[in-house]
């Protein structure tokens, strides 16, 4: 009976049921890539899910496993910024989607002022991080001052983005490849810093304080949504545009603040891959990189909470990775964002199931009390 | 000149039927962010349907066909739409993107495969090639090449209008758009009634698919999706404030720039000012947000849109 108590209280919290609903997503998600997988060639599918579920668990000693997971976090961090960008808008009632652009932009910037200015890697990330927000801006601007939805607008930037990136990034592009030049070779003051973190990980060079900066970014916005004014004004606006209005809060502003702080943090996350000099931005890119998009599966996912996102940014990236080792002879490494698609498509039903579990406690409680007060009744007729 | 007319005419019937698509599931309440997404699915479907029909069928089964299996393989897509945000009350915002995600994955993982299997592993490309049967959609007229595409938009167009404002159905597919609750109050089934407006829009936007990766090319990469193009239709869905006649003329101004991209070689004067291609690319969607940011201040969206109808609220 006291059991059944302690799980009826832990189903009551809403993290509990968030997280439940979450792995439900990822369950379905992969249950229906493994139906995939069967539907292409039965023989390999157990073993290619398995490889996609495993990334660098494959590997067979720990150094190899070590150095894997490490380039696995090395991505997962500016996947992370972009899922803060989604979701600290979200929180705000918007939906950015232009977070995919912020990220191109950031890119952009960061590469421009590393490989062209030779600036140090603390001002590459304040460029980047400059370009997102200005982005950002244009988008809450439009939003504001002429009434353009935010997703159209950002989804038009998006691609105005990555034409303007292409155009501007041939300047620095390596002259016998379509990527940019190497920022190691080029100017390694723009890397960033390690601070012997590579040690942990069998000396992968790409692992850097990005790593540490991303989960400190998502405390800070964590604090700032849910500890500070600021973020209650922010919150409010979102709630009830008007309401706001009619509190003195300024409403215009913190909408435009806001989609600045998103594209800011978008941006960062492209500061945060491309520093690391884990890969070069191709100039003959023809769509826009799927990190921002993916931000959205890894915020939902981490039901819009800044902390589950970290959780969640590391199991995306850790299936995205492990779909490349997947047997290449039937499938392709896209099985990966199949299945990330797939979580989102799901993730769509969260307050769907959030409703149906709180219903089905509330008949409980009902049931509980009416039997409750039978009992009462018999005992007080006894009397 | 004639290049340049013949594809804003071509990109204009895709933006328009897609547009349209848009305005169907809009006008009856649901927002359809997932236009990208079923695009890609119906082209996959007419492709496919292009690749593997021999050309002996003839020209009229031929043509039939693909625009049948196009229009049904989005609007089989549309309904993961309209299952989730009607029956489940999902955010329709967050369907129409996982959809638009869902689509381009899902299809370059159904064309590798296929590609793989068929060659044994030689290919592994994401690439459908329909040449044979695209010559069967042209129609010339001296020098002018026209496509059976502009002839199917331009019915699609009239028919929009007359179903939304003539009939019966379409003025009761408005009144849920605007007001769910009083349609209801008479008598009319509002889920129905969304229903069917997502799965017309689905069907209209699987057509707008197939009609867009056969516009100038004879063989389309599935990796690459539409290339916005979902979306440029919603933006000219709200620049024609969803009304069929102004979103048809909505679409021709933004077929021409996107037009533009593909011809302006063909023109000294443009060549003479030396600007950069991508220039050229960005040009529909540098103009479709000027043109969003002068029209959208008095949007005649429908009242309705994105609100999830619950029977049980007022």
């Amino acid at each position: 009976m006291n059991k059944q108590k302690q799980t009826l209280k832990l189903l009551r919290k809403d993290g509990f049921q968030t997280l439940l609903a979450s792995l439900l997503c990822i369950l379905g998600g992969l249950f229906i890539g493994y139906l995939v997988l069967l539907m292409i060639e039965p023989s390999g599918a157990a073993e290619a899910i398995k490889a996609v579920v495993q990334n660098f668990w494959r590997y067979p000693n720990q150094k190899l496993q070590m150095k894997y997971l490490g380039q696995t976090l090395v991505r997962t961090a500016p996947l992370l910024m972009c899922a803060l960008s989604v979701l600290f808008a979200y929180k705000v009632g918007m939906f950015n989607i232009g977070a995919a652009g912020q990220y191109v932009a950031g890119a952009c910037a960061c590469l421009y002022a590393a490989l062209k200015w030779n600036l140090p890697w603390y001002l590459c990330i304040l460029i980047a991080m400059a370009a997102g927000a200005l982005l950002g801006a244009l988008s809450g601007l439009l939003k504001t001052a002429c009434n353009v939805n935010v997703v159209i607008s950002g989804i038009m930037l998006n691609w105005i983005a990555l034409y303007m990136t292409n155009l501007i990034l041939i300047q620095v592009k390596n002259p016998s490849s379509p990527y940019t030049k190497l920022v190691r070779g080029t100017n390694p003051s723009a890397l960033l810093p390690s601070l012997g973190l590579e040690k942990l990980f069998s000396n992968e060079k790409s692992v850097t304080i990005a790593i540490p900066l991303a989960v400190i970014m998502a405390l800070v916005v964590w604090v700032v949504l849910n500890k500070t004014k600021f973020g209650y004004e922010l919150k409010a606006t979102g709630l009830n545009y008007n309401a706001a209005k009619y509190c003195g809060m300024r409403e215009n502003r913190n909408i435009i603040l806001t989609m600045m702080i998103s594209g800011a943090l978008a941006g960062m996350g492209a500061s945060l891959l491309y520093l690391t000099g884990i890969e070069e931005w191709e100039t003959t890119i023809s769509s826009v990189p799927l990190m921002g998009f993916n931000g959205i599966a890894v915020a939902f996912l981490g039901g819009l909470s800044p902390i589950g996102s970290i959780l969640s940014a590391f199991f995306i990236q850790h299936i995205t990775s492990g779909g490349g080792n997947v047997d290449l002879q039937f499938y392709c490494s896209q099985i990966s964002s199949l299945i990330a698609s797939l979580i989102i498509f799901m993730c769509a039903f969260v307050a769907f199931f959030k409703f149906f579990m709180q219903e089905k406690i509330r008949k409980h409680d009902e049931k509980l009390s009416a039997a409750q007060a039978a009992a009462a009744e018999e005992g007080g007729g006894k009397e | 000149m004639t290049l340049l007319i013949q594809y804003t005419l071509l990109f204009a019937s895709v933006l328009l039927l897609v547009a349209l698509g848009g305005c169907f599931s809009e006008r009856s309440g649901i927002i359809n962010i997932g236009l990208e997404g079923i695009m890609v699915i119906g082209a996959l479907g007419g492709a496919l349907c292009m690749k593997f029909m021999p050309v002996s069928l003839g020209a009229p089964v031929v043509i039939i066909t693909t625009l049948l299996v196009s229009a049904a393989a989005g609007m089989i897509f549309s309904l993961l739409l309209a299952v989730a945000a009607i029956n489940f009350k999902a955010d329709q915002t967050i369907t129409g993107t996982a959809m638009n995600m869902l689509a381009t994955a899902a299809a370059t993982v159904a064309v590798k495969a296929m590609n793989t299997a068929m060659s044994g592993g030689n290919d592994v490309s994401s690439e459908i090639a329909y040449t044979s049967t695209r010559e069967m959609f042209m129609i010339r007229i001296g020098g002018f090449t026209m496509n059976w595409f502009m002839v199917v938009a331009v019915a699609v167009l009239i028919i929009s209008w007359v179903v939304l404002y003539k009939t019966r159905f379409g003025l009761r597919l408005m009144a849920c758009g605007e007001h769910p609750q009083a349609a209801d109050s008479v008598g009319i089934n509002v889920y129905k009634m969304r229903y069917a407006g997502v799965l017309i829009s689905g069907a209209l936007g699987g057509l707008g698919g197939i009609v867009y990766i056969t516009a100038g090319v004879n063989a389309w990469k599935f990796e690459n999706g539409v290339a916005g193009f979902g979306f440029l239709a919603l933006a000219v869905m709200i620049f024609g404030a969803w009304q069929p006649g102004k979103i048809a003329l909505a679409a021709l101004l933004f077929g021409f720039f996107r037009a533009l991209g593909n011809v302006y070689t063909g023109f000294d004067l443009l060549m003479a000012l030396n600007v950069p291609s991508v220039v050229y690319n960005m040009l529909p969607y540098i103009i479709s947000l000027v043109v969003l940011a002068f029209t959208s201040r008095k949007s005649r969206a429908p009242k309705a849109e994105g609100i999830p109808y619950d029977k049980g609220s007022r």
